[in-house]
C-alpha cells in the first residue's frame, strides 16, 4: 500500500493579522497619547471628587514643592504662533533690565517642564545645555517682599495674555503657610479664581449613616 | 521565430526564480511590540482633574462693611497640625477675647469623629434635596441637558437657607493635602456656602491651646477654658 504523503507544512505562521492588529494599536496609542511631563519636584496631587478636566490652553501653573519653593509654566496650547513664552520672558527682562538673545528666547519657548529659576540667573540656565547645572539653578522663584518676582511674573503673564487661568499643582504634604503666600501674591495681583489640580477619586455617601 | 523562443526562454527563466510570497514578518512585530510597550508607559492617560474655587475680592473701600452672615449658622472651620480640624460655631466678640469658645476636633475621616458626618447632620435637609433631585434625573423621571442640571442643582443651593455658612480657615501648619480635602468635603456635602478666610489671632490661639503647641502668640494673649 502506498504511503499517503501529507504535504509538508510550512512552519511559517503567518504574521500579518498580528501586524495588523499592532498597527492599529499603535496608531491609537500615538494619537491619544499625551506625553507624561516630566516635572523639577515631584509632586502628588491630592485627589477630589472633580471631573473637571484641565484647560488644555492659556493656562500657568503654579507648582508648588513639598520643600516649599515655587516654579512656574505657561501653556498656550497646542497653538504655538501666539508664542506666549517668549513674550513674557521678554516683558520680564525689561523690568529687570536683562536683555535676552533670540536663542535664548527659542530655548525658553521649548523648555518643557515648570522653571524655579530666578530671574537673575535666567540667562544662565537658558545659556547651559548641561543638566546639573540647571538643576541646581532651580532654587524656586523669589516670593519675599523684597524680592517678589512671582508677582512680577504673574504681572507679565496677564499683560501678555489677558485670559490667563490660574492652576494650582500643589504636593499633599507642602505647607499651608506657602500655598497662602501665594495666594495672597495672587489676591494682591487680582487673582481670585484659580484651579486646583487633583487626581479624581470617588466618594460614596450613605444616606442612612446620616438619618438618626 | 526568434522572437518566439526568446520568449519561451524568458518564461523559463521566471519559473526557476519563483519563490515563496511570504515575507518574514517576525522582526516587524518584535519592532511593533516595543513601540507598544513604550507608548503605553510614557503616556499619561488619564488627564488629571482641576477643582474651581473662587476666594473673596478684597474690599478695596475700606469704609464698605463685608456682607453679614447669621452668628448661628457660621461654622469656623479651622485646619490645624496632623490633619485635624477645629471647629466652633458663631463668632468671637472682642468683649469675648478673655472667654473663647471651646473648639470641637475632628479628622478627615468618614467614621463618627469625621468632618463628612458633621457637615451632613447639619446640611441634612439642602443634601437631601440634592440627592433627590439626582435621582430623578438618573432614573429618568426627570429628563434634562447635563447643563441644565447643573444649574438647577446650584439654584437649590443659592435658595437654600437654612444649611451652615462655612468659614474654612487655616492654621500655619496645616498642608495643601487638608486645604483641598476639606474643599472636598464641601462639595461632596453639598454645602452651599463656603469661602476660605484668613485666620484670626485668637484662633490661631485657640488651635494651640487645643492641639497641645507651646503658643507663639504673647503671653498676654488669653487662653480659652
Amino acid at each position: 500500500m502506498p504511503k499517503i504523503k501529507l504535504p509538508t507544512k510550512s512552519p511559517h505562521i503567518d504574521m500579518t493579522p498580528m501586524v495588523d492588529l499592532f498597527s492599529v494599536m499603535l496608531t491609537f496609542l500615538m494619537l491619544t497619547a499625551t506625553m507624561n511631563k516630566t516635572e523639577p519636584a515631584p509632586v502628588v496631587t491630592p485627589s477630589s471628587i472633580s471631573e473637571k478636566k484641565t484647560p488644555d490652553a492659556n493656562t500657568m501653573t503654579l507648582l508648588l514643592s513639598k520643600d516649599d519653593k515655587v516654579y512656574l509654566n505657561f501653556d498656550n496650547g497646542p497653538d504655538t504662533l501666539l508664542k506666549y513664552r517668549p513674550k513674557i520672558l521678554t516683558e520680564m527682562g525689561k523690568r529687570y533690565n536683562i536683555d535676552f538673545t533670540e536663542k535664548e528666547l527659542r530655548d525658553f519657548e521649548k523648555y518643557p517642564s515648570s522653571m524655579g529659576v530666578p530671574i537673575t540667573k535666567m540667562k544662565e540656565f537658558l545659556d547651559t545645555k548641561d543638566l546639573k547645572i540647571r538643576t541646581a539653578l532651580q532654587t524656586g522663584i523669589p516670593i519675599d517682599s523684597t524680592d517678589n518676582q512671582l508677582s512680577d511674573w504673574i504681572f507679565c503673564t496677564r499683560t501678555v495674555n489677558p485670559n490667563v487661568q490660574a492652576c494650582i499643582l500643589g504636593d499633599t504634604k507642602t505647607g499651608f503657610e506657602i500655598v497662602k503666600k501665594v495666594l495672597d501674591i495672587m489676591a494682591d495681583k487680582n487673582v481670585f479664581k484659580f484651579n486646583l489640580i487633583t487626581t479624581l477619586e470617588a466618594a460614596k455617601i450613605n444616606l442612612a449613616d446620616i438619618q438618626k | 521565430m526568434a522572437e518566439i523562443i526568446q520568449e519561451e526562454k524568458a518564461g523559463g527563466k521566471k519559473k526557476a526564480k519563483k519563490h515563496n510570497p511570504h515575507i518574514d514578518m517576525t522582526p516587524m512585530v518584535d519592532l511593533m511590540c516595543l513601540l507598544i510597550t513604550f507608548f503605553m508607559l510614557t503616556s499619561a492617560m488619564s488627564k488629571p482633574k482641576i477643582m474651581e474655587i473662587n476666594l473673596p475680592e478684597r474690599l478695596k473701600d475700606k469704609s464698605i462693611d463685608p456682607p453679614k452672615i447669621v452668628a448661628s449658622r457660621t461654622h469656623n472651620l479651622i485646619l490645624g497640625p496632623n490633619n485635624k480640624i477645629y471647629w466652633y460655631t458663631g463668632t468671637v466678640k472682642p468683649e469675648d477675647y478673655n472667654n473663647l469658645p471651646p473648639l470641637t476636633e475632628l479628622d478627615f475621616s468618614t467614621g463618627p469623629n469625621g468632618l463628612r458626618q458633621m457637615l451632613l447632620e447639619r446640611n441634612r435637609a439642602l443634601f437631601k434635596k440634592i440627592e433627590d433631585f439626582k435621582n430623578q434625573v438618573i432614573t429618568g423621571k426627570l429628563v434634562m441637558s447635563q447643563d441644565s442640571v447643573l444649574k438647577s442643582i446650584s439654584k437649590l443651593k443659592t435658595d437654600d437657607d437654612t444649611g451652615p455658612i462655612v468659614l474654612i480657615k487655616a492654621y500655619k501648619k496645616a498642608t495643601y493635602g487638608n486645604f483641598v480635602d476639606i474643599l472636598d468635603e464641601m462639595n461632596i456635602c453639598g454645602i452651599a456656602r463656603y469661602t476660605f478666610v484668613d485666620i484670626a489671632f485668637y484662633e490661631n490661639t485657640m488651635v494651640e491651646h487645643a492641639a497641645g503647641i507651646a503658643s507663639t502668640a504673647p503671653a498676654t494673649t488669653p487662653n480659652n477654658k
